[in-house]
């Protein structure tokens, strides 16, 4: 540790913890309990989405068939890279490497725009195809009220995923503006994990919806 | 102490979750009936796995109560998926 980092590290200390691992280990708890609590609210769409399928699964097999399954493979796969470029940030700074953190944390968000502009348009075909539920939902096919439940748990689902995107987005802006700003380094970084933390958890939530809407009964009606 | 982990680990879990998405996309080609959305979610599941053993880190966290949190999380979405399919599937069955 150099002198300077050591500095640092002392002024990052809060009054109220030992030491740096102390602060580190809490931070990274406290970030946890947010996240159980994030795994609580996706739950109850993720439950709706179950019990619904259930019920009604003629009409499930029928929305499945209106996916766009390219954008959402291609999609899924942008976000992996994400989290890569957002783990390699957080290796980077662990390093004290603080050019590197900006750039990762940079294409992070590169890619996480990427995802958003290919949702876009994704959200834009189904508009044009009257899939949006409302009263001008329409759809030809048998079990239409049913299809468009289907339809409302989508556009619910990954509407709420696409806004912790968009949420990502600032974070991680908002990180790399603190590199910059040399607000970072080896010894103090928490803030840059939390934000791969919640970064992450945004991918896992897309690691569910990618099957569960695009995947199950896309191909062939059982 | 912080556990740093090597770049090339990170990349080897990114080849593998890249291969598994390739792997369920194509699967989902096959029609297997009733087994398509357990291998589907099998799949996510190892893939989520990946993402949050590595690069969250839960693999190497070392204090234990956040262990606990994570565990905790994960048990109680359990409990509100499986006692509500629970009821709705015996619910036709009187």
């Amino acid at each position: 540790m150099s002198d300077s980092s050591e500095a640092l590290a002392t002024h990052e200390l809060r009054h109220h913890f030992e030491n740096m691992e102390q602060q580190r280990g809490a931070s990274s708890m406290g970030m946890w309990v947010f996240l159980v609590t994030e795994i609580m609210f996706f739950g109850g769409m993720f439950m709706a989405y179950l019990a619904y399928r259930y019920e009604y699964f003629v009409a499930w097999q029928e929305g499945s068939q209106h996916m766009n399954f390219w954008i959402g493979t291609v999609n899924t796969a942008v976000l992996i890279c994400s989290s890569l470029t957002m783990v390699l940030a957080v290796l980077a700074i662990q390093q004290g490497r603080r050019r590197l953190t900006s750039v990762m944390l940079a294409v992070t968000i590169c890619f996480a725009m990427a995802f958003m502009v290919l949702k876009g348009m994704e959200y834009h075909e189904h508009w044009l195809a009257h899939e949006f539920p409302g009263s001008a939902f329409h759809f030809a096919g048998i079990d239409p009220r049913h299809v468009e439940m289907f339809f409302v748990l989508y556009f619910v689902m990954t509407g709420f995923h696409a806004l912790h995107v968009l949420i990502g987005i600032g974070l991680v802006s908002t990180m790399l503006y603190m590199n910059e700003r040399g607000h970072f380094s080896a010894d103090y970084h928490n803030p840059i994990e939390n934000t791969g933390l919640y970064w992450h958890f945004v991918d896992l939530i897309w690691i569910y919806l990618y099957p569960l809407l695009y995947l199950i009964g896309h191909h062939h009606v059982s | 102490m912080e556990k740093v982990i090597s770049a090339k680990l990170y990349f080897t879990v990114w080849a593998a979750l890249m291969c598994l998405t390739a792997a369920t996309a194509a699967l989902s080609y096959v029609n297997m009936g009733a087994l398509s959305p357990v291998v589907a979610l099998v799949i996510a599941t190892v893939k989520g796995s990946l993402v949050v053993l590595f690069f969250m880190h839960a693999k190497y966290i070392d204090v234990k109560t956040t262990v606990l949190v994570i565990v905790a999380g994960f048990f109680w979405l359990t409990i509100l998926l499986l006692m509500t399919m629970t009821d709705y599937i015996t619910r036709a069955w009187s």
